[in-house]
């Protein structure tokens, strides 16, 4: 017998009595008076940036300004940078900032949902130095269950929540915001 | 018995009595932050409840998640493997290498690849593997293990990992700031990743109904690998099954509240499908899991989602730490998962408890630790493997509480000989008194003083 079937069966002969799933009631879970500030609150907390917006002119403005520099930035808030992303991962270690819209916002621990379409490389919010997220105000959510209601992880091969900068506490519990990943997250909410 | 009791390796660890205290204070800091996450939901308790009971069902259908899950990753187009022990999961990978004649390969904190020794087989191998958790790279770097499934360095101090840092990554000797040493160790491990072929994580969930998986980091080291590299192997213990994605928000609100009092990790990545020209591999293992499956008692340690959170709050690990545990998951929930894996290696491992609850009142899947700790001794004794003078003293004690004159008389003697010949106690002989002063002796017993006080109140 293979090992798959033999654990299968082993399985199978030493798992307890069906039980059944619980009733997940959203009515019990938290609700803020204001998303948008629990968010900001929470992810400048963490270490995160987060800055109100009326439209997008400021960013683009930043980003002419930015790659007028000659600093390699790519922009795929409009999929405008879209044919540089083929770029290897030699290549991407000199990106210093990317820009990519999210989906939505978590009020409850600063999360931002990202599917793999809106950066069209999975490397790109990791191996740039610097991340720059936007997402619209209406479209900040109170928790981790009404997100899941608004996002299906099946949609896209790659999907996540980025909440804050790559940080690590690994020598003497010292935090430090830069581990492997971006150093920074700013996220701009527009609305 | 056995020549590396938690007791004996304890008895190192707090030989620096500087460093015993800042460990134990460090870790009970991550306690405290983990009860002021976990008070600002009102619905905790809820949460925690909703955690447990979604285990619970997921343990009682494991044969159809896992059916339904590799249905779903293989249409997905994710190869599934199935390995039995820890022998055929290291097979398994180092085929998977050799098939693609791989060199540079990177890892990302994977307690299963630590239970199964992966690192030390695919070396004697002539593969090496590149752990890219911050703390898992000191402690490779040191040749020991870790001493925490979460914190993988707790155990050291930053001149530790400068020094390592010194010797391996030429850092300025000397220089102990964790922004510089992190700040070389990103430089360092950026280049690694960068040039993999290969990736390894574990997984912290897997869902039945897509067919997916998630990786949940701080660093985001297991990202950076994973979407660089050509070929990702997730490896997973068949228990890190959940029902649905919905219930993805049951637990990534719970896991890094319990971990380290975070609202969530950094990264909370979904795989569903390989990338344009990837390779995506899962191990499912079994590894004594469908055994402990089997046993009533054991069963529930299976739900565990590996925050540490037990960890932290337990009196024993805090002053002991994790390398005293000798086995790759430490703290209580090791201690009750170890025995399933090899009872006499780790028959002392269940006695290195207080069962004083604590880890049972943090778990956020409520599994009760201190209960099946208590099991675990009664199962260990009746399998014979607690050594002859906890034998010895157990039956002694038996005796004695079951004869209530000799217990009365031995009593007085041991309160005259304690308080008259001080001595005869405060000595090396006694093992109590390792470490700490012995109390005075009261000058009548609890019976005596209830009888007197009686008679005074009448």
């Amino acid at each position: 017998m293979s090992s798959r079937d033999k654990i299968l069966e082993t399985i199978a002969a030493n798992q307890p009595e069906l039980v059944a799933l619980p009733t997940i009631d959203l009515d019990t879970v938290i609700r803020y008076d204001d998303n948008y500030t629990q968010f900001k609150t929470i992810l400048e907390s963490i270490g995160g940036k987060v800055e109100l917006i009326q439209n997008l002119s400021i960013v683009d403005d930043q980003i002419n300004i930015e790659k007028a520099n000659g600093q390699l930035i790519i922009n795929m808030i409009n999929e405008t940078d879209k044919q540089i992303v083929s770029l290897t991962s030699f290549e991407l270690e000199k990106l210093e900032k990317v820009y990519i819209k999210g989906s939505l916002g978590v009020a409850e621990n600063g999360a931002v949902w990202v599917y793999e379409s809106q950066m069209h490389n999975r490397l790109l919010p990791f191996i740039c130095q610097h991340l720059i997220l936007v997402i619209e105000k209406k479209d900040i959510v109170a928790t981790l269950h009404h997100a899941y209601e608004k996002i299906d992880v099946t949609k896209e091969g790659f999907g996540i929540f980025i909440a804050g900068p790559s940080k690590t506490a690994d020598i003497e519990q010292s935090l430090v915001i830069g581990a492997h990943g971006a150093r920074s997250t700013t996220v701009y909410v527009v609305g | 018995m056995m020549e590396t009791t938690h007791s004996k390796l304890a008895e190192k660890f707090i030989a620096d009595e500087p460093r015993t205290d800042w460990h134990d204070e460090t870790l009970w800091l991550v306690r405290e932050k983990r009860d002021k996450a976990a008070h600002g939901l009102p619905e905790w308790e809820q949460l925690r409840e909703w955690g447990s009971q979604i285990k619970n069902h997921s343990l009682s259908n494991f044969s159809v998640y896992l059916k339904e899950f590799e249905e779903k990753a293989t249409a997905n187009g994710i190869q599934i493997h199935w390995a039995a022990n820890a022998e055929e999961h290291n097979q398994i990978i180092h085929k998977i290498i050799e098939k693609h004649k791989i060199q540079k390969i990177v890892k990302s904190k994977s307690m299963l690849t630590e239970e199964c020794h992966l690192n030390e087989y695919l070396e004697k191998k002539g593969v090496e593997v590149v752990d890219t958790d911050l703390g898992e790279r000191i402690v490779q770097f040191r040749k020991e293990p870790p001493s925490h499934i979460v914190l993988p360095a707790i155990h050291l101090k930053k001149q530790d990992v400068s020094e390592t840092f010194h010797q391996h990554l030429n850092t300025e000797k000397g220089n102990n700031d964790p922004q510089y040493l992190t700040e070389a160790a990103r430089q360092h491990l950026r280049n690694k990743f960068i040039e993999s072929d290969l990736s390894i994580t574990g997984v912290n969930f897997a869902i039945a109904e897509t067919g997916g998986f998630v990786i949940c980091t701080n660093e985001g080291n297991a990202d950076m690998g994973s979407h660089t590299a050509a070929v990702h192997i997730a490896c997973m213990g068949f228990e890190k099954i959940i029902p649905k994605a919905a219930h993805l928000a049951v637990f990534l609100r719970l896991l890094a509240r319990s971990a380290t009092g975070q609202p969530i990790t950094t990264y909370s990545s979904h795989f569903q499908k390989p990338r344009k020209g990837q390779e995506i591999h899962i191990v499912i293992v079994d590894n004594g899991r469908s055994r402990q499956l089997g046993r009533e008692d054991f069963r529930n340690s299976l739900k565990c989602i590996r925050c540490a959170a037990c960890f932290n709050t337990c009196p024993v690990y805090r002053r002991s730490g994790g390398h005293s545990y000798h086995t790759s998951t430490a703290g209580p929930i090791g201690s009750i998962l170890n025995p399933n894996l090899d009872m006499k290696a780790n028959a002392d491992l269940p006695f290195a408890s207080t069962l004083c609850g604590s880890c049972t009142n943090v778990c956020p899947v409520k599994i009760n630790i201190h209960e099946q700790l208590w099991k675990w001794r009664q199962e260990i004794v009746k399998q014979g493997y607690v050594d002859t003078s906890k034998k010895i003293s157990m039956k002694g004690m038996a005796f004695l509480f079951s004869h209530p004159l000799l217990y009365r008389f031995t009593g007085k003697m041991a309160r005259w000989i304690m308080c008259t010949f001080p001595f005869m106690v405060n000595n090396k002989l006694n093992v109590w008194y390792k470490q700490r002063e012995m109390p005075k002796a009261p000058k009548e017993s609890f019976t005596d003083w209830y009888k007197n006080n009686k008679k005074n109140t009448k």
